[in-house]
């Protein structure tokens, strides 16, 4: 079967835009195939710095004919009606048609319509130019004289040629006639821009892969990447040093050649008093380069690799050569900043923080950091750590961020500045945490084990995160940009990785009120801190109870707050450090989910009240996913859930809610299950409390688990819907009592099963 | 001086003069610098006025480039608050526009067959000027040695059709070709002993001076006067230069363009003295970014920017 070969030569395209491309090529012409009924054996697509290719193989020469029957009006219509069938069918005159009789309504005009398949080659012509016309580049141009006119072609980068070739393995294709913008499509194209300028044909894709091998051009993006790796692991070897692989930089780097050439560069071993992670970045970003280092060791050597283009008459000394001048100008302007920086304490920075803004509506990088740090002092003796130095790593931990070196390479921020930290003679603590306050990012990135690191981790990203919710900046579907979903899963992996017991709403809401009277309240700093002490003393954490308390508090703190901003921060409580609490819940999901938790067990959860404390979350809904394991649990969430319905129809049908005790002398007159399912229910109800109460979750279980023999027992025996109305009333007031039993652990209404 | 000593590799006049006649020989005007200060050769209205319009242009010169925040006092070899570019504008680009520059970097000693040359993606934008375009930094061995753009827009205007813009970074150039580690250190007029003029016998102390200026002495009250009195007289020079008669034509779009210019650098200066904040910065750009708007909408009803006469 014949194979479709496109190739469109322009300049060069960007390297993060090449595979992207590639792609969107195969999937615009293999779906506007399909779409007009064209099936393909197999497509693939290309990238280079200089084309796009594209090859489908086993089309059809010709698609399949196309018989199409249309009726027409009744024989003797009107003619009008006659002379629009005709023309609709495309017919002549009524010879062309036939009639069909049917048996209710008569004979009608039939016209039957053959259309042969039409040949791939007009349509693969119709295709292509809308194709290449509309390509969605992320970003594109227009060029040369024809830009003078409105509509001309947009590419990424001038485009120059197009390749475009269609046939069967054993002739030669056919060029698929077509032209874009006075570009016509032929089989000329041209190899590697120095190494084989000189233009050639080509006919077929075995061919066109063969003859730009032979051109100098590596087709194929991941054959660049691999012979890259390789010669660049190999050429390491020799050396006695090991490769730092960077998967980015190789896709980057695979995209900045046709014909890639290894070599290996150096600098001055003096080079590597700048830290390792400074030298790396300015290398990599700057000069696109792979950094090496002493084999078996974590140290870096003094040598880089630098990927060319070009086989070069001199064996690559002249490149090389010149690729090292340019490293060692980096490095010494590395080198200049790391000194530069030096000089200047880190608390020295702090002025410069309070001219940058954070963000327009949460103030100055300076009042940020002032908020972090008077929470940070907060959080520190709920997690273990020393407030005092908590406090100084906050005051500190973003100061880096003015220093040159994190200027010109921003993703050094909190390294550089643990470095400058240790280098000034901070506590180790200090400068460790430095940088991991920071973290973790993502989701696969180390949680931080130092209290000091955890308490200013946590401090910072909780200040984000209640700053955003009160401006209302929350991610929305895929838009994130403060992100703020990575935040909160910081919060969460730091509480569970490390164990931490946090009342989540006592945290956000002394965040919030930080940031709420930065934004409105001219209040001093000793003043906050008094508000913060006297809110914490009164020991509440559920909401409700919490935003009263903040106007006692603001009273007691004997602090100038206006009524009106306290009752505005007493709401902002309420509704803010729920709405926090909720968007948590969801990331815990997430979380979980990874894990391997259900979803609904965690919403069965945290649909009990006051569920601010993570860390019992997570052991409630694994104790309870434990116990739904085990036949007890089964048979117990089927007895709750037979219930919950009898329940739920009763309540409706009686217009009244069953929501008392039982009765317990009734119960005792009752069936001997009715009896014993409500001592049954006492106890465990009694027992499973006090487990929750000394935070036994399986304990919890466990007691719950006693009550499926006389739950059983009681469906199995007992009628709920007796005669005697105190009777049923008592049985259904029994089976709320069960309700409320599993509500000790869970809403075991929010379980799916 | 003999011509070798205006070799492109051995002095840095030779590499300028290499430049223009190769670039001559495509059919460019070779313009003499702009009498004012700017910050990028594309401020040169040769550049930024003349990429607006239909009418064909041609054109390369040298321009003095001021930016007074990367200033070092001379101690960085690779730093200069002040320095050379070499301009080429081609409107409409022409198809092999890539060709003509990689000819034009053998023409100033760069063997092609030795040298690694990438066109890496860099896509250029300029605030101030409401201009953009796609393009490349040009790679020799690892260093960015030019700049290469197609002009889509400038002062806020489409480009029709668009025009091609190389600009070279020449100290850099020069130190390539030469060898030279320092800019300092560059041959300046290819003498040798006693004839030998460096870059730094030319430019050392001007760095030096600026630096102390631009960081710490410039009148930052008078600086803020002249900006705000350039926004003024840009804007009633291009009401005085305004159409008057039928033909439409704009009469003072240039004049008024370098009030633009001058607004342009003032704020540079300021900034450099750290004197303008986060939030004023942005407010001073598009102050500046209207002014050339304007400039851009009143050459554009001019002959030079192809008004036809009415």
């Amino acid at each position: 079967m014949p194979d479709l070969l496109l190739e469109l030569l322009s300049e060069e395209i960007p390297a993060r835009m090449q595979r992207r491309a590639a792609e969107d090529l195969r999937k615009l012409v293999t779906d506007a195939l399909v779409e007009r009924g064209f099936l393909y054996e197999g497509a693939k697509a290309f990238a280079t710095p200089r084309r796009l290719a594209l090859h489908v193989a086993g089309l059809p020469a010709r698609g399949e004919a196309v018989r199409e029957e249309r009726r027409g009006p009744r024989v003797g219509a009107p003619d009008a009606a006659v002379q629009g069938f005709l023309k609709s069918a495309g017919l002549a005159s009524l010879d062309q048609a036939t009639t069909i009789t049917d048996p209710k309504k008569g004979e009608f005009y039939l016209a039957v319509i053959e259309r042969p398949g039409r040949e791939t080659l007009d349509v693969l012509a119709e295709i292509l130019p809308g194709i290449i016309k509309n390509f969605p580049w992320p970003k594109s141009m227009r060029w040369g004289a024809a830009s003078a006119q409105p509509g001309s072609l947009r590419w990424v980068r001038p485009l120059q040629s197009i390749v475009a070739t269609f046939g069967p393995e054993t002739e030669n294709p056919e060029i698929v006639p077509f032209s874009v913008d006075g570009i016509t499509a032929g089989t000329t194209t041209r190899g590697h821009r120095f190494l084989a300028p000189e233009p050639f044909e080509v006919r077929r894709f075995d061919d066109y892969v063969q003859a730009l091998e032979r051109a100098h051009v590596i087709l194929d993006t991941d054959r660049r990447k691999d012979i890259i790796l390789h010669d660049a692991r190999d050429l390491a070897f020799a050396r006695g040093l090991d490769l730092v692989e960077d998967d980015g930089l190789l896709e980057e780097v695979a995209g900045l050649v046709e014909w890639p050439v290894v070599l290996m560069g150096s600098f001055e071993e003096r080079f590597l008093e700048i830290p390792a992670e400074a030298i790396r970045a300015t290398i990599r970003a700057n000069q696109k380069c792979f950094v090496l280092r002493k084999s078996g060791t974590e140290e870096l050597a003094p040598a880089f690799l630098l990927v060319s283009n070009l086989v070069a008459s001199d064996g690559g000394a002249a490149i090389t050569a010149g690729n090292e001048r340019v490293v060692r100008a980096r490095l010494s302007d590395a080198r200049f900043f790391f000194e530069t920086d030096k000089a200047t304490g880190l608390e020295d920075r702090l002025p410069k923080l309070d001219t940058i803004v954070f963000h327009e509506k949460l103030g100055t990088q300076g009042e940020r950091i002032a908020r972090i740090a008077a929470l940070a002092k907060e959080i520190a003796p709920l997690v273990g750590a020393d407030p005092a130095l908590a406090e100084r790593v906050a005051r500190l931990a973003k100061a880096d961020l003015v220093t040159e070196m994190v200027g010109e390479f921003p993703e050094l921020q909190g390294l550089m500045g643990r470095k400058y930290a240790a280098l000034q003679g901070e506590h180790p603590s200090v400068a460790a945490a430095i940088e991991e306050h920071y973290k973790p990012v993502g989701p696969s990135d180390r949680v931080p084990t130092d209290p000091v690191s955890i308490a200013v981790a946590l401090a910072d990203k909780l200040d984000t995160l209640v700053g955003f919710w009160a401006i209302d900046e929350k991610p929305t579907g895929s838009k994130d940009p403060f992100a703020l979903r990575r935040a909160a899963l910081g919060v969460i992996r730091l509480v569970n990785e490390q164990g931490l017991r946090l009342r989540l709403n006592l945290l956000t809401s002394l965040a919030l009120i930080k940031v709420q009277l930065d934004r409105f309240g001219e209040v001093s700093n000793d003043q906050a801190q008094a508000l913060s002490d006297s809110l914490k003393q009164f020991g509440v954490t559920d909401l409700d109870a919490q935003a009263d308390v903040i106007h006692h508090a603001v009273e007691k703190a004997g602090i100038d707050v206006s009524e009106e901003l306290t009752k505005k921060i007493n709401n902002d409580v309420y509704t803010i450090c729920l709405s926090l609490l909720s968007f948590f819940a969801d990331r815990l999901k997430v979380y979980l989910r990874d894990q391997g938790a259900r979803h609904d067990l965690i919403d069965a959860v945290f649909a009990l009240p006051g569920q601010d404390d993570l860390l019992l979350v997570v052991r409630r809904v694994e104790a309870l996913g434990a116990f739904l394991g085990t036949d007890d649990g089964k048979n117990l969430l089927a007895g709750y859930k037979r219930a919950a319905n009898i329940l739920r129809i009763e309540e409706k049908k009686d217009g009244r809610a069953y929501g008392a005790a039982p009765d317990a002398a009734r119960a005792a007159a009752g069936q001997p299950e009715e009896r014993s399912l409500a001592e049954a229910l006492d106890a465990a109800r009694a027992e499973a409390s006090a487990a929750v109460a000394a935070e036994d979750f399986s304990g919890a279980m466990r007691a719950l688990s006693r009550l499926r023999a006389p739950v059983d027992a009681f469906f199995e025996t007992v009628t709920v819907n007796a005669d005697d109305p105190a009777l049923r009333e008592n049985r259904l007031l029994l089976l709320n009592a069960l309700r409320a039993a599993t509500r000790e652990v869970a809403d075991f209404s929010r379980i799916e099963g | 001086m003999s011509d070798a000593d205006l070799s492109p590799t051995r002095s840095f006049q030779g590499l300028i003069l290499t430049l223009q006649r190769f670039w001559a020989a495509q059919g460019c005007v070779i313009l003499q610098p702009y009498d004012m200060e700017v910050g990028a050769g594309t401020f040169h209205p040769a550049t930024t006025l003349r990429a607006l319009g239909p009418k064909p242009w041609k054109a390369a010169y040298v321009q003095p480039s001021r930016r007074p925040k990367d200033g070092r006092y001379g101690e960085n070899p690779n730093r200069l608050q002040h320095y050379y570019q070499f301009q080429v504008i081609l409107k409409p680009n022409p198809p092999n526009l890539q060709e003509l520059y990689l000819a034009s970097l053998d023409a100033i000693g760069v063997d092609l067959k030795l040298h690694d040359i990438r066109f890496v993606e860099d896509d250029w934008e300029s605030p101030t000027l409401g201009a953009w375009g796609l393009g490349w930094e040009c790679w020799c061995d690892g260093m960015e040695v030019s700049q290469f753009t197609y002009f889509q827009q400038v002062a806020g205007f489409e480009c029709a059709p668009v025009a091609g813009e190389l600009t070279y970074g020449l100290e850099r150039l020069a130190m390539y070709v030469q060898g030279v580690e320092n800019v300092y250190d560059l041959n300046f007029n290819g003498g040798e002993g006693d004839a030998k003029v460096t870059y730094g016998d030319v430019f050392l102390q001007a760095e030096q001076e600026y630096s102390r200026h631009n960081f710490e002495a410039a009148d930052t009250a008078m600086l803020f006067r002249q900006f705000t009195d350039a926004e003024k007289a840009c804007r009633s020079y291009l009401e005085a230069g305004a159409p008057t008669d039928e033909s439409g034509r704009h009469r003072m779009a240039q004049p008024a363009y370098d009030q633009c210019i001058k607004a342009s650098h003032v704020f540079n200066l300021l900034d450099a003295r750290g004197v303008i904040s986060v939030t004023e910065r942005q407010s001073y750009i598009l102050r500046v970014r209207e002014l050339a708007k304007a400039c851009g909408a009143a050459w554009l009803k001019t002959e030079s920017g192809g008004a036809a006469a009415a």
